[in-house]
């Protein structure tokens, strides 16, 4: 060792330089921990659409279908139940499906390409849940001019039979329209929009 | 100062510890030798069972990570393996999920404890905000807990809690998916909760523990009369006239604590493990399905005042963001108690009658709170829980003024009986 004075600046610069360098490579091994996290490739290769056979579904009935481990429903409308829509549009928060929770295709009066069969998302909008179907009326225990629709157990959302949202409750959205496209009359594919004609 | 090795000049065996190790040392300074008031009641077994639930935590999760399995195929199987096979298997487990119950009812006694006698105060904030932050794991872990054994109860719960994170703007759904590593709950969101419930989160709550602990020994315990036994001592000894040595007189009596605590944690375990379906939840007793939702989601009943201001908050300019706001904030606004409370006495047994009353309000409200956050979704529901979320922030935002401006009684120099 020298007896020679500290150079306090190269010092305060070597520490810097130093502490800078292995920031930048803290970083860099904090990456591929959080990259981990995201879904795998198995996962996310199990995303691919679904095909459902509606022509089996009764009319006033719905029938389930998975696509990325969520449940997608099908329901086949009666024209009693699209009448019973119109009648309650002043109870809902969105009734013209301004917020983008549907495909431009589904952003109508019914929220479907076809009025009759209407996709969407089992989905709960305000946590997640899955709502109960409850086409039955009346039921005054959810509203008093209940029309048909869901019903979310966990908190207590509403919901009519497009999803469409009522006001007062605890979801702030209508229910997602998820991509869906019309193979033929009785296939849709769920997951797919509509090839540009 | 300098550290001196072996202090008290010991010998032989112990001697030879102590002058590699500050075996005595420790013993004197946390047991033997650490003066606590001699006023200590009741309220005061708390912190010790909370220790020893932590530790029932411990040894009976250890045994049961012996036999679970994780990951969405195998969890519920594993889980009824051990309460079917595996000898002696239902009663580790019960011993288990009593006991995440049971540490929910000591801490919130113990917090309760901490709030009235004003133990949160100069020169214990920093002990108040270790426990706070030790009562946020405690709810983490509890949660990842409750997932595990992937029943209907545990995948939608999941589902709620992981949701909260989708009302972030902008990010929200991407995050949801990161934090689920799928595109709903599944195995790999099982696998990192079981990583984080038996890794992560115990090695970070034992970590605080010590230091909530070391931090108490620093200052000193609080008393039921809020007296700095530290400002009277005897000027020979050096030792607090209102002080007795923690170990042998707290032990002993803490060990009544442990014999009463262990009366009724038994008591439960053998003729009511499942809590009345409290501590654990019928729906909970079928496997995770992702298309069925319960009848009526609950989450633990140790959730129940945050969840019921969850769901009592209403959605407003098309974000749900608000409840969660509310929920979390609830939480953290116990980490300002400290310096919300500006009452010149710390005790309740010195403060005036407003200060008794708002304690008595936010008790019963806090109760009912987590009454109604487990019951159905109605309209009387959601009224109560917004009344009651209301009283629960006035109760510590108006603390400033109604504590400041109170009359209060004086306080003696010494404890009293």
């Amino acid at each position: 060792m020298s007896n020679e004075s500290v150079d306090g600046t190269r010092r305060r610069f070597l520490t810097a330089a130093t502490s800078a360098v292995g920031a930048v490579g803290a970083a860099a091994v904090v990456w591929p921990f959080l990259a981990s996290l995201k879904p795998s490739a198995k996962a996310q290769a199990l995303g691919a659409p679904v095909i459902a056979d509606i022509s089996k579904i009764e009319p006033g009935m719905r029938s389930t279908y998975l696509w990325r481990g969520q449940p997608m429903w099908v329901i086949r409308r009666t024209p009693e139940m699209l009448e019973g829509m119109k009648k309650i549009t002043g109870d809902l928060l969105d009734p013209e499906s301004k917020a983008p929770q549907q495909p431009a295709y589904a952003q109508n009066e019914t929220r479907a390409q076809k009025p009759e069969y209407m996709v969407m998302k089992g989905v709960c909008t305000h946590l997640g849940c899955s709502p109960t179907f409850r086409p039955d009326t009346p039921a005054p225990e959810i509203a008093p001019d209940w029309q048909g629709g869901f019903f979310c157990p966990c908190h207590g959302s509403k919901f009519d039979l497009a999803g469409r949202v009522y006001k007062g409750v605890p979801a702030p959205l209508n229910m997602v329209v998820p991509p869906h496209r019309y193979e033929s009359d009785a296939i849709v594919v769920i997951g797919e929009d509509p090839k540009a004609a | 100062m300098a550290i001196v090795p072996n202090p008290y000049k010991t010998t032989g065996a112990l001697g030879w510890i102590d002058d590699r190790f500050p075996l005595t040392k420790m013993w004197r300074d946390h047991l033997s030798a650490y003066y606590a008031p001699k006023n200590f009641n009741f309220w005061y077994f708390f912190g010790s069972l909370a220790l020893l639930v932590l530790v029932n935590q411990l040894l009976t999760g250890i045994f049961l990570t012996m036999n679970y399995k994780p990951g969405a195929d195998l969890a519920f199987d594993s889980v009824e393996y051990i309460m079917r096979d595996v000898a002696w298997g239902n009663i580790i487990r019960y011993m288990h999920s009593t006991g995440a119950s049971a540490f929910f009812i000591v801490v919130y006694l113990h917090m309760f404890r901490g709030l009235i006698y004003g133990s949160h105060r100069k020169p214990r904030e920093l002990i108040w905000i270790f426990g706070s932050l030790i009562f946020l794991v405690l709810m983490a872990e509890a949660f990842c807990g409750y997932v595990l054994p992937w029943g209907n109860m545990s995948y939608w719960g999941a589902s709620v809690i992981i949701n909260l994170f989708g009302t972030v703007p902008f990010i929200g759904p991407d995050l949801v998916t990161w934090i689920q590593g799928d595109f709903v709950p599944g195995d790999a969101t099982l696998n990192r909760l079981f990583s984080l419930h038996v890794i992560a989160l115990p090695f970070v709550l034992v970590g605080l523990v010590f230091a909530h602990i070391l931090a108490l020994h620093e200052v000193g315990s609080n008393n039921p009369d809020g007296i700095e036994i530290k400002k009277n001592k005897d000027p020979e000894t050096g030792i607090p006239k209102d002080g007795i040595p923690f170990h042998p007189y707290y032990t002993v009596k803490d060990l009544v604590g442990v014999a009463g605590f262990l009366i009724l944690f038994s008591a439960v375990i053998f003729f009511m493990p499942d809590g009345g379906g409290y501590f654990l939840e019928q729906p909970n007793f079928t496997p995770a399905s992702q298309v069925s939702t319960p009848e009526h989601i609950t989450p633990a009943w140790y959730f129940g005042t945050y969840y019921a201001m969850l769901r009592a908050t209403p959605s407003f300019a098309g974000t749900q963001i608000w409840g969660v706001i509310v929920m979390f904030g609830a939480v953290v606004i116990l980490f300002f108690l400290p310096w919300l409370d500006r009452s010149p006495v710390k005790s309740i047994r010195y403060k005036g009658p407003i200060f008794k009353t708002a304690v008595g309000i936010f008790a019963v409200t806090f109760l009912l709170l987590n009454y109604y956050g487990l019951q159905k979704p109605s309209e009387f529901v959601t009224l109560v829980s917004r009344v009651g979320t209301i009283i629960y922030f006035a109760f510590f935002l108006g603390m400033p003024f109604y504590s400041k401006f109170e009359k209060t009684k004086p306080v003696p120099e010494r404890v009293t009986e």
